[in-house]
């Protein structure tokens, strides 16, 4: 870390895993609420949970990728953060607000809550994903401008990196789509049709930018690999995204009411969305194979290594699966949608927020790196929540086979509760795999408090000698040759 | 990637790529909008529809339920759902209107709405439209 307003992050990191545990509890309240029905009923209905959880995910995340931004920005372009203040100030409003929020969806009906901040006026409430009132949206507006102002002020007077180039675009975009959330006709298709510019180009779109620079911004650190061999393939990375995922669109509009030509054009374009993410893969393990120096930070190699399987896997693969109209015309709205949905969110986007924590929180705390032991510790957090996840994604799926089977593609198909009743023990399954993710998490939060500067110091200390040692031997050996 | 392969070239294909797609998106985005009345129907959406819409939202109808096939997955779909109770509005509306307060012991339950008369109709009309639109006759069968 080369400058001091880089620590800003630091305030964004700590809320984004706060919020991060919240949404796990309350994945958890749902995953009982599945199998049984009356956990907590009426006081957290299952729509409040929910809302609750996908809610505290976007924040988390926006939260990750803003820290990630205040952290990367300043040292990709040489110079101070523009405002470090400015910042701090958008970091508690964006908390307060996003606090408020969730206080309000626990504590009063939601009837009630659109008529007290105001539904009437812009009706905007209610859908997926975009439950929050209008001022909490308007407040987002205001976060995101002031942020992306702040960023795009110090992108400007300092050093202009493809990395930081990409990051920009990509969070510049992030905040425009997100004015569709304001967009909501009455004609229910048209609804949908725009709410998935929100959606599904923030998260097959826009997001795989940010998601590619971070990637990029950590393997040129750990790896030392020439910032020109990087580059390219992150321009390479990004280009297939949007080539992929803007048409890819298309696959949400096979049965909303959309002329059907979106059926050809969403299987073929979604059906190509999973390159970017094997090149990031493929990106990752090319960049660890051909490293430049041996880093002492082993923990954030695995993170970046691990966020190009799981998103490959979680975003590609599982998308893959039930993306062709024909096959989506039986699984649309299922299981597999949920179990889609787990992987690729944990894989592709809190995978990379943790990536980015597991390298710039440590020196953010004047460290190069954290202690052996420390380290071990995070990697046990990461191989719980990863093969957790791997668990409750193969288990929601194994339900949604049942559901295809006994309510979709058969000829006397059952009703949805008696189905729901049939997929019960993937249910219970899935909610145990569930607390091994929180497990997970808990060992991995703990890692933070593992080992003090002395010991970080010595361990790294032994990592940089061991790698002079080699490099004298070689050279020496290099001198004999001769 | 090999040297005769460059960065200029690579970001060259992530500016135009991206721009040619997005002008794509956008001309077919128009033409969608152009056809679209022929398959939403949009003649049928009347006053109550659009109020049976809000409060479809405002009470976070989405958070449990899908409609044609998007939302959560912990309630039956709603798309289908006028069909699927025989064409009856009153079915739909004496449904929402006599759930019971405290639910169901150890099943799931939708939640009692105290929803206004005129809102219930409103939510019913709305569903009805919405089961007319042309989904391309999804789903594939009437338990959604």
């Amino acid at each position: 870390m080369k400058y001091e307003s880089q620590k800003v992050a630091r305030l964004y990191f700590i809320a984004a895993l706060g919020l991060f545990v919240g949404q796990i509890l309350f994945g958890l309240i749902m995953g009982l609420q599945y199998v049984v029905g009356d956990f907590l009923f009426p006081a957290i209905p299952f729509n409040v949970a929910r809302m609750v959880h996908t809610n505290l995910l976007i924040v988390w995340l926006l939260f990750g990728f803003m820290g990630a931004a205040y952290f990367l920005i300043p040292e990709e372009s040489e110079t101070e953060l523009w405002s470090p203040k400015l910042a701090i100030v958008l970091f508690w409003v964006f908390l307060v607000a996003g606090v408020l929020t969730i206080l309000g969806y626990l504590l009063v009906p939601y009837a009630r809550l659109a008529e007290m901040t105001g539904n009437d006026i812009l009706p905007t409430m209610g859908r997926e994903f975009l439950e929050q009132p209008l001022l909490t949206k308007i407040g987002i507006v205001i976060v995101a401008l002031g942020f992306v102002f702040n960023v795009g002020m110090t992108v400007l007077r300092g050093r202009k990196t493809v990395i930081s180039t990409i990051l920009m675009i990509g969070l510049i975009g992030l905040a425009v789509m997100f004015l569709f959330s304001f967009y909501n006709p009455e004609n229910l298709v048209r609804d949908k049709f725009y709410w998935w510019w929100v959606v599904h180009l923030w998260v097959e779109g826009v997001w795989e930018l940010i998601l590619g620079s971070l990637l990029a911004f950590v393997l040129i650190k750990v790896t030392g690999v020439d910032r020109e061999v990087i580059e390219k393939w992150l321009y390479m990375i990004v280009a297939m995204a949007l080539i992929t995922g803007i048409l890819g669109t298309g696959h949400h509009y096979f049965w909303i009411g959309a002329p059907e030509y979106w059926q050809w054009l969403g299987s073929v374009f979604s059906a190509m969305e999973p390159i970017p993410f094997f090149m990031m893969t493929l990106f990752a393990f090319n960049m660890v194979n051909k490293r430049r120096r041996e880093h002492p930070n082993k923990a954030a190699i695995l993170w970046a290594m691990g966020t190009g399987v799981m998103a490959f896997l979680g975003a590609g693969v599982w998308g893959f699966l039930h993306t062709l109209a024909p096959i989506n015309y039986y699984t649309h709205g299922t299981q597999l949608t949920a179990a889609h949905g787990h992987m690729a969110f944990y894989g592709a986007y809190a995978m990379v927020v943790m990536c980015i924590i597991s390298y710039a929180m440590p020196l953010m705390r004047g460290r190069i790196a954290n202690s052996n032991k420390a380290q071990v510790a995070e990697m046990w957090g990461f191989w719980l929540m990863t093969v957790s996840m791997v668990f409750i994604t193969l288990f929601l799926t194994a339900a949604g086979v049942v559901q295809v089977w006994l309510q979709r593609y058969t000829d006397t198909p059952m009703p949805f509760m008696l189905v729901q009743d049939k997929m019960a023990i993937f249910f219970w399954m899935r909610e145990v795999a569930g607390v091994f993710f929180l497990g997970g998490l808990g060992v991995y939060l703990w890692s933070f408090f593992i080992g003090t500067d002395a010991d970080a110091a010595r361990d790294n200390a032994k990592v940089l000698a061991k790698v002079s040692t080699k490099v004298r031997e070689e050279s020496t050996q290099e001198t004999a040759r001769a | 990637m090999n040297e005769t392969f460059t960065k200029a070239m690579a970001r060259n294909i992530f500016y135009g790529g991206s721009l040619f797609f997005i002008l794509v998106f956008l001309g077919l985005t128009y033409h969608t909008e152009k056809v679209l009345p022929e398959r939403d129907h949009r003649e049928n959406i009347t006053e109550q529809v659009v109020l049976g819409k809000k409060v479809w939202e405002e009470n976070n109808c989405v958070g449990c339920h899908s409609l044609l096939g998007e939302g959560a997955y912990f309630a039956p779909e709603l798309g289908n759902v006028y069909t699927r109770f025989g064409g009856s509005k009153e079915a739909i509306m004496a449904f929402i209107k006599y759930r019971p307060v405290d639910g169901i012991e150890g099943r799931r339950s939708m939640p009692q709405f105290n929803l206004s008369d005129e809102e219930l109709e409103a939510v019913a009309e709305f569903l009805k439209w919405t089961s007319e639109i042309n989904t391309s006759n999804w789903p594939p069968n009437i338990q959604g």
